[in-house]
C-alpha cells in the first residue's frame, strides 16, 4: 500500500478528489480528508487501485506525491521497535528522549540512569530516602571533582500537579551535561561548586496525579484518624511550622501535617542538607504564576539579606524575560503571594543558606497546571537563564 | 485614606485578577477570550463603613491572538462585612476589541446543526491539549467562569479556571445555545481545586449569561 498526498488547488480539483470518496471499489482510506483548496489530502491506496487512481489524477491534472512508498515496511519497522524495549516507550538515550512531552515516573527514572551512564565522570545518582509508598527518592549530583564542594540545590516537582517543573528538571539535567564544558558561565560554576538536582521530589503524588487525579498536590501519607490523604510538602518544614499560613485540616490542600518533617519526602532533603553542610544556594521550583520569590513566607519581618536577594531577583528575572519576553514579578513570599508557614526556603534560609529562592513558572492562569507540552522547552530555557544568574552570583559570593 | 499599591504585591494582583475575570465575562464570547497580561499602577482607597476600593490600570490580551492587547482601567470595590455581596466592578476599555461576529456565527451555526447534543470532557486534557473544535466551547466557559469568579471573590481569594471537567449541551427550541458545565476552579490562596457547576446561555448577539451556578462538594478520597 502507498500513501499519496494530493493537494487540490481549486474547487474543481477539490470536487474531483471528493468524488473519489464515493468509489467504494477502490477501497481508499483517507488519512486526511478533503477540506478545501490548498489543504493536503492524504490517502492510503491498496496496490490493486494504485494504477487507476494515479491515472485518474493525472488525466485531471491533479498533482500528487508519494508520501509513503510502502506502508507495510513502516508497520514492520514499528513493530520491531516496540518489541525491542521490554516496556513501552522507555527512553533509549538522552539524545532521543523527547523533551517536548510529559513523561511518566518510570520514564524519568530510566532517564536518570541513562544520563549517568552516558556521563559517568560528571553525573551520579544518589538515593536520599524513600517516599511514603516506598518509592526511591533520587537526586542527581553534577560534580567535576573535589570533596564536599560548596553546592547549589535545585528541586522540581515537590507539588505533583505542577508538571512543567518536573519536565523542566529533566531538561536542566540535560542542559548541564551538554553545556558543562563549552558554556563559560556553567563551566566556571562547576569548577567551584557541585549541583544537586532533585527532579521528582514527590514521586507518590506524581504517580497519583498521572493515574488518578491530575490536580493532586500533596504527598500520599495517611495520618491516623483522617479520611483524607496527604500533607502539603511546602508547609511541612520547620520554619514557623503550624502557624497561620497553613492548615491543620488533613483534608486541606495546605495541610501542614502532624509535625514538622513528618513527610519522608521532606525529611530526606532536611537530612541531606544538614549532612552535606555546604549548600550555598537552594532553589525550589513550583508552578504557576510567573514569580521569583525569596523568604520569608511565615512572617512579615524581612530577611537580613533582603536587599541582596531583591537585587539578584531583579537580575534573574531580567535574564529570564530576555529570551521570550515572559513577564515575572518578584519579591518576598509573604508580600507577593500570601502568608505561608512551614515553607521550604524559609527553613533553608534559617539554616544559613543565604541564596534561597522559589520559582513559580509559567503561566499566569490561562492553562495553569495544565500547561501544554509545547511550552515545556521554552519554559525550561528561560528559567535556566535565571538559574544561572543565581548560581553565578553564589559562585562569586561564596560565604 | 488612599494609597498607591505595589503591583507586584498580592492585594493589587488579586483585585486585578478579579477585574480581568469580570471583563472577560462582560466581553467574552465563543470567539473571544480575554486574559490579564499586565498590571500597571494600582491604588487603594479605604472607605469607612463601605469597604476597600481598588483602582487599577490593566493590560488585557486576546487569548486567541496574544499580540493583540487593550488597555483597561478598572475599579473594584470589596464590600465590608457582608461577604455574600459580590464586589462592585467597573471598567473602561481603551479602544476597540477585535470583532468576532464571524467566528461567533460559525460556531453558533455549527452547534445548531449538530444532530446530537454536544458532550465533551477534560478541556484542556492532562497535557494541556485543546482540540481546535473545542476552543470556542472553552472560551464560553472562560467567559462564564468570569461571572462565577466575580460573584465569589473577596480580598482573600484569587480564582482561575483550571479545567472543564465536563460540558453537555442542553437542547433548546429557541435561538439560544445552552451548555451545562462542570468546571474546576483553582483558588490560589487556599490552593483548593473547587468543582463548580454552571448553566450557560449564549447567542452571538446576546453575550454570555450564567443562569445558574453552584459550588460542588469535593470528594475527600480524591
Amino acid at each position: 500500500h502507498q500513501v499519496l498526498r494530493i493537494v487540490p488547488t481549486n474547487d474543481e480539483e477539490l470536487q474531483k478528489v471528493q468524488e473519489l470518496q464515493d468509489l467504494e471499489e477502490l477501497q481508499l482510506d483517507f488519512w486526511l480528508a478533503p477540506r478545501g483548496p490548498g489543504y493536503p489530502v492524504d490517502v492510503r491506496v491498496p496496490f490493486p487501485s494504485l494504477q487507476s487512481l494515479k491515472a485518474h489524477l493525472e488525466s485531471n491534472g491533479i498533482s500528487y506525491s508519494i508520501m509513503i512508498e510502502d506502508v507495510q515496511a513502516l508497520v514492520d519497522d514499528e513493530r520491531m521497535e516496540m518489541s525491542r524495549s521490554s516496556r513501552r516507550r522507555l527512553p533509549l538515550s538522552t539524545t532521543t528522549f523527547d523533551y517536548t512531552t510529559y513523561h511518566s515516573l518510570d520514564e524519568i527514572y530510566a532517564y536518570m540512569d541513562l544520563l549517568v551512564a552516558e556521563n559517568p565522570n560528571l553525573v551520579s545518582k544518589l538515593e536520599i530516602g524513600q517516599s511514603t509508598e516506598n518509592r526511591p527518592i533520587y537526586v542527581l549530583k553534577f560534580s567535576k571533582g573535589g570533596t564536599n564542594r560548596p553546592a547549589v540545590w535545585i528541586d522540581t516537582g515537590i507539588h505533583s500537579r505542577e508538571w512543567v517543573t518536573q519536565a523542566s528538571g529533566v531538561w536542566f539535567a540535560k542542559k548541564i551535561v551538554t553545556d558543562h564544558e563549552n558554556d563559560e558561565g556553567l563551566a566556571s560554576i562547576l569548577d567551584k561548586m557541585d549541583i544537586f538536582l532533585e527532579i521528582v521530589t514527590n514521586p507518590d503524588g506524581f504517580v497519583f496525579a498521572q493515574t488518578q487525579n491530575r490536580m493532586w498536590r500533596k504527598t500520599r501519607s495517611r495520618h491516623s484518624g483522617s479520611i483524607c490523604t496527604g500533607v502539603d510538602p511546602n508547609r511541612n518544614w520547620d520554619a514557623g511550622f503550624g502557624g497561620s499560613g497553613a492548615s491543620g485540616n488533613p483534608c486541606s490542600e495546605t495541610y501542614h501535617g502532624p509535625y514538622a518533617n513528618s513527610e519522608p519526602e521532606v525529611k530526606a532533603i532536611v537530612d541531606f542538607v544538614k549532612n552535606h553542610g555546604n549548600i550555598k544556594a537552594f532553589i525550589s521550583i513550583h508552578s504557576y504564576s510567573q514569580l521569583l520569590l525569596y523568604p520569608y513566607g511565615y512572617t512579615t519581618t524581612p530577611v537580613p539579606d533582603q536587599k541582596e536577594l531583591h537585587e539578584i531577583s531583579e537580575k534573574a528575572v531580567k535574564a529570564l524575560s530576555s529570551l521570550y519576553g515572559t513577564n515575572y514579578k518578584y519579591g518576598s513570599i509573604i508580600t507577593t503571594i500570601y502568608k505561608a508557614s512551614g515553607g521550604t526556603i524559609d527553613w533553608t534560609y534559617n539554616q544559613g543558606i543565604k541564596y534561597s529562592f522559589t520559582f513559580e513558572l509559567r503561566d499566569t492562569g490561562r492553562y495553569g497546571f495544565l500547561l501544554p507540552a509545547t511550552q515545556i522547552v521554552p519554559t525550561a530555557q528561560e528559567t535556566w537563564l535565571a538559574l544561572k544568574v543565581i548560581m553565578e552570583h553564589a559562585r562569586d559570593h561564596l560565604y | 485614606a488612599a494609597m498607591e499599591l505595589p503591583p507586584s504585591h498580592y492585594p493589587a494582583s488579586r483585585a486585578a485578577a478579579l477585574a480581568a475575570a469580570y471583563v472577560c465575562y462582560r466581553r467574552g464570547s465563543a470567539g473571544r477570550g480575554l486574559a490579564l497580561r499586565a498590571l500597571g499602577r494600582a491604588g487603594r482607597q479605604d472607605i469607612d463603613g463601605v469597604g476597600h476600593k481598588y483602582h487599577l490600570e490593566l493590560v488585557l490580551e486576546d487569548v486567541l491572538n496574544e499580540d493583540s492587547t487593550v488597555n483597561c482601567t478598572a475599579e473594584v470595590l470589596y464590600h465590608l462585612g457582608n461577604k455574600n455581596i459580590a464586589p462592585d466592578v467597573q471598567f473602561t476599555l481603551e479602544g476597540e476589541l477585535k470583532n468576532t461576529d464571524e467566528a461567533d456565527q460559525i460556531f453558533y451555526n455549527r452547534i445548531k446543526s449538530l444532530e446530537k447534543e454536544l458532550v465533551a470532557e477534560n478541556i484542556p486534557d492532562s497535557h494541556g491539549n485543546v482540540p481546535p473544535e473545542m476552543e470556542p466551547v472553552r472560551l464560553l466557559a472562560w467567559a462564564a467562569s468570569g461571572y462565577v469568579i466575580w460573584q465569589n471573590s473577596t480580598e482573600n481569594t484569587k480564582f482561575q479556571l483550571a479545567q472543564i471537567k465536563q460540558v453537555k449541551q442542553v437542547k433548546r427550541s429557541d435561538k439560544y445555545l445552552e451548555f451545562d458545565y462542570m468546571i474546576l476552579l483553582h483558588e490560589m490562596v487556599s490552593q483548593e481545586i473547587i468543582p463548580w457547576q454552571m448553566r450557560v446561555l449564549w447567542h452571538p448577539q446576546h453575550g454570555v449569561q450564567v443562569t445558574q451556578e453552584s459550588r460542588q462538594p469535593k470528594h475527600p478520597w480524591e
